[in-house]
């Protein structure tokens, strides 16, 4: 499927030519979107071949179900939602003594730790070549619980607003907002390790 | 006058740009007289800084392709 003519053309048009039933312009939503959505499915359920499922599933569902898309919302938004209820399906099926979702209550225990209080440089990535700043970054985001984590890409990478990261999760705003706090400040403890100023240590600022 | 645990509270929003012009003093008040939150806004501002926008892998080549195959044999189906 060469699709490449069509990698200008905005997404609402090709949302139309796609439920005209031309299956190139859905080739090129695919396209724009696989990444992600593989990215979003292996961070849920953390395995590869079932991220894999996720992804075929994902947009099977979407191909099926495309005259049910509204356009009041992204299309990325949209499949995200898809995506999401996928990725929680087959967790459930793996897991079937228990039911999973991304409301499972978490361990709030260490939810607002802010033991790592250092400076960085003004930027410290700088410090790193970028397979090593991809490395930190990525087992930063490995180590965060999964329904933080599923926030923090949303909200954070693919730089949803709250309401369509609320509306992708089916979680409420509050839930989104307090889980996106979490995953901050989760992260900047763990990036402080790896970022902060050379001579600096904890009780620098005490 | 705000303490630290409302500073940390109110440090999405804060950090987003959406808390209310008098809540936004009271934090940056904060932030003037308490170090350790003004180091943790800073550095939680450069975490959101340099995750923004992080592109993913490119998807694996086998797993594109078997993707695309599947769609057009699903495509291929629905027009028949």
């Amino acid at each position: 499927m060469a699709v490449s003519s069509l990698t200008g053309i905005d997404e609402s048009t090709l949302v139309a030519q796609a439920r005209e039933n031309d299956p190139r312009a859905f080739s090129e939503l695919v396209r724009r979107y696989e990444a992600k959505i593989f990215r979003l499915a292996q961070h849920i359920t953390q395995n590869r071949e079932d991220a894999e499922d996720v992804l075929q599933e994902t947009f099977f569902k979407a191909y099926e179900h495309l005259d049910q898309f509204q356009g009041n919302s992204k299309f990325y938004t949209w499949i995200v939602r898809i995506a999401v209820n996928q990725a929680l399906m087959k967790l459930r099926r793996r897991k079937t003594d228990r039911s999973v979702s991304l409301d499972d209550t978490i361990d709030t225990g260490e939810d607002t730790v802010t033991r790592e209080i250092a400076a960085w440089d003004e930027d410290p990535e700088q410090r790193f070549s970028r397979e090593e700043l991809g490395g930190i970054l990525d087992s930063a985001i490995q180590s965060l619980a999964p329904p933080y984590r599923s926030v923090f890409v949303l909200r954070d990478i693919d730089e949803l607003s709250t309401e369509e990261a609320a509306e992708a999760l089916g979680l409420s705003v509050p839930a989104v907002k307090s889980r996106l706090l979490r995953a901050r400040l989760q992260l900047r403890e763990k990036l402080t390790r790896s970022f902060k100023r050379k001579g600096d240590d904890a009780f620098a600022y005490m | 006058m705000l303490t630290c645990r409302d500073f940390l509270k109110e440090l999405s929003d804060y950090l987003d740009e959406s808390s209310d012009r008098k809540l936004r003093a009271d934090l940056e008040q904060h932030i003037t007289q308490c170090p350790n939150c003004w180091v943790i806004a800073d550095t939680t501002r450069k975490t959101i800084r340099i995750y923004k926008g992080m592109d993913p892998y490119p998807i694996p080549a086998d797993v594109e392709e078997r993707l695309m195959r599947a769609l057009e044999k699903k495509i291929a189906a629905k027009a028949h």
